[in-house]
């Protein structure tokens, strides 16, 4: 923790994070107006550039942009957290089964991530997303970590390879413990860095997938708003009503900054493990 | 052992990989087994017409019979028909290809080109103002979505600049191909530039690095034939690897830029659910995926003779 005070990088990486968090936590303390309601005096407020009463702009229907992204927050952080985890446990799980029992188990697992990673992430979604026809956001987070698993099983399978043949696993097993035991409580406390190293830039790429797949009018459906899902609604003014598009944008660009950041900063501060 | 050999083994090695892919692929089409046809359909459709559809596309086979079928079938370059346009998806990949291969292959050289020479600016200038300059620009790069990235190119470069056209192909003008091409390459400068930092950083600390000065060899030289050939490697495996990067940013950029590429033929069909164009497409984008990789392995094997006499086995 000291560390982490200390390295500029994940310093400024973390703030940027917690400040994000915060806005989307307190979304409807922050947000000066309702991002979903059409205002009375329409005509008025379409459209409006960033001025004193809306900060960053209105939209056609005369809607908050700076509300609209706080809440926008909520649903791109939710599915970035929620992607990363899932990916987290399912990589860890079938990188320390292919990693430690090695052998067939290890190749069908690592054929299976090879296939997977044939496909270029974004692609593969995008065919999931046609086959389910219009899934919502629990199925589009369960699409996601379906597509983004792979690196992290591959870099956990190679943690696990070279830990099994270390001292403190035979004397596990002299001491007679079971292989689950062994799993859970030697190897997977000895991944634990490198994962949380990896999770973390997850969380940046799977806001970005959500963005692409939002903004691609795959992913978000409205009424509910992410910020891909602004992207998507913007790009259309692109030309005339360019804020419509540059908010949203810096949003998610901070975001992933800040993703960034830390996941170089705790890697320094872990020690050199490769991550994706 | 020869490039050829390398080749040939490679090739074999990729046998499962292939299998897997084209499995995966037939695996979501039984996914959606019954679905594409009542959807192309829609509702009311006749149920008799369905069961005469599903049994002209092979849907009512066991599932096994039904793979074998396929793979035979994309082994004679038969893609099935989309469901939508009635025209074989084959053709439409055919017609779309060339766009996106042209636009990847701008990006990534574009890419390489600035990238390399942003990190080995680094590398020399390292701990000063210029290199942490470009470390910030590359850590900035990669934090951009890329389609984002797209459209502020396109509000500063084309409408308010006005030096190169807002998107569409332009019959293969050059200009039009510009702003596509540092969208998608856009990302992968940075991931190149802090490659190659760190890894000419290493090799600068090589003593082969100040024998070749104490030879009295020009700094230029030094750089470039004794230090990026050996940094070269994790560069190359990089281009690998970010060639799949690079493919995910196609749908995308195609997007923004209303390029007419396989990237919006699958974003257009999935729109439409056409779902034999949308498993087309993406198969072809993991084949693509697939040969850039064996592609970039026969570079090391021309790049590094070390590779060659290892046997391979990396």
């Amino acid at each position: 923790m000291r560390g982490l005070l200390k390295h500029r990088g994940a310093l400024a990486g973390t703030v940027l994070l917690l400040t994000v968090l915060a806005a989307a936590l307190l979304a409807p303390v922050l947000a000066p107006y309702d991002p979903a309601r059409v205002p009375t005096d329409l005509a008025a407020r379409s459209m409006r550039p960033p001025g004193r009463e809306h900060w960053l702009g209105t939209d056609l229907l005369g809607r908050d942009l700076l509300s609209r992204i706080l809440y926008g927050a909520r649903v791109s952080l939710l599915v970035g957290l929620a992607v990363a985890l899932l990916t987290a446990a399912l990589g860890a799980g079938v990188g320390l089964l292919a990693g430690f029992y090695a052998g067939t188990i290890d190749a069908v697992f690592m054929r299976l991530t090879d296939a997977i990673m044939a496909f270029p992430t974004l692609v593969l979604a995008i065919a999931a997303v046609a086959i389910l026809d219009q899934p919502g956001l629990l199925a589009l987070i369960l699409v996601l970590a379906a597509v983004q698993w792979t690196a992290v099983a591959r870099l956990i399978r190679g943690q696990a390879l070279s830990l099994r043949e270390r001292e403190f696993v035979s004397a596990a097993y002299a001491l007679g413990a079971r292989d689950l035991r062994i799993l859970v409580r030697h190897l997977l406390p000895n991944c634990l860095a490198p994962l949380l190293v990896s999770t973390t830039f997850g969380v940046a790429s799977n806001i970005l997938a959500e963005a692409g797949l939002s903004f691609l009018g795959l992913g978000i459906q409205p009424p509910a708003v992410s910020w891909g899902s602004l992207l998507s609604e913007g790009a259309v003014y692109l030309t005339a009503k360019p804020w419509l598009v540059i908010f949203p944008g810096l949003a998610i660009s901070l975001t992933v900054l800040g993703c960034n950041l830390a996941g170089d900063g705790l890697r320094d501060l872990l020690g050199p493990h490769p991550a994706g | 052992m020869g490039l050829l050999a390398f080749a040939l083994r490679r090739t074999l090695q990729l046998a499962p990989v292939l299998l897997g892919l084209t499995l995966i692929v037939f695996a979501l089409q039984a996914l959606a087994l019954g679905d594409p046809v009542r959807a192309a359909m829609g509702q009311r459709g006749d149920p008799e017409v369905i069961a005469r559809i599903r049994a002209e596309y092979g849907l009512d086979a066991p599932l096994w019979a039904q793979y074998g079928r396929y793979l035979a079938r994309l082994l004679r370059g038969d893609f099935g028909r989309s469901f939508r346009q009635q025209v074989p998806v084959a053709d439409l990949i055919v017609e779309r290809l060339p766009a996106t291969l042209r636009l990847a292959l701008a990006a990534m050289g574009l890419a390489v080109l600035l990238g390399v020479a942003a990190g080995v600016t680094a590398a020399v200038t390292h701990g000063r103002l210029a290199d942490l300059a470009m470390m910030t620009v590359a850590l900035v790069g990669i934090s951009t979505p890329v389609f984002w990235l797209g459209m502020m190119l396109i509000l500063l470069f084309a409408v308010t600049l006005g030096w190169f056209p807002i998107s569409g192909y332009g019959e293969g003008d050059w200009r039009h191909l510009v702003l596509p091409a540092f969208t998608l390459g856009g990302l992968h400068v940075g991931y190149i530039a802090r490659m190659t930092r760190s890894s000419l950083l290493e090799v600068l600390r090589e003593d082969y690095l100040r024998t070749a000065r104490a030879k009295g060899l020009r700094e230029g030289v030094v750089l470039l034939k004794h230090g990026l050939r050996n940094a070269a490697l994790p560069i190359l495996t990089l281009i690998g690897i970010g060639l799949g990067d690079l493919l995910v940013g196609a749908p995308l950029t195609e997007t923004v830029f209303a390029w007419p590429g396989l990237g919006r033929l699958l974003v257009a069909a999935a729109a439409n659910r056409d779902l034999p164009v949308v498993l087309g497409a993406t198969l072809l984008f993991a084949l693509i995926t697939v040969g850039a990789s064996f592609l970039v392995d026969c570079c090391y094997v021309v790049a590094d003779p070390r590779v060659r006499f290892a046997g391979g086995r990396r």
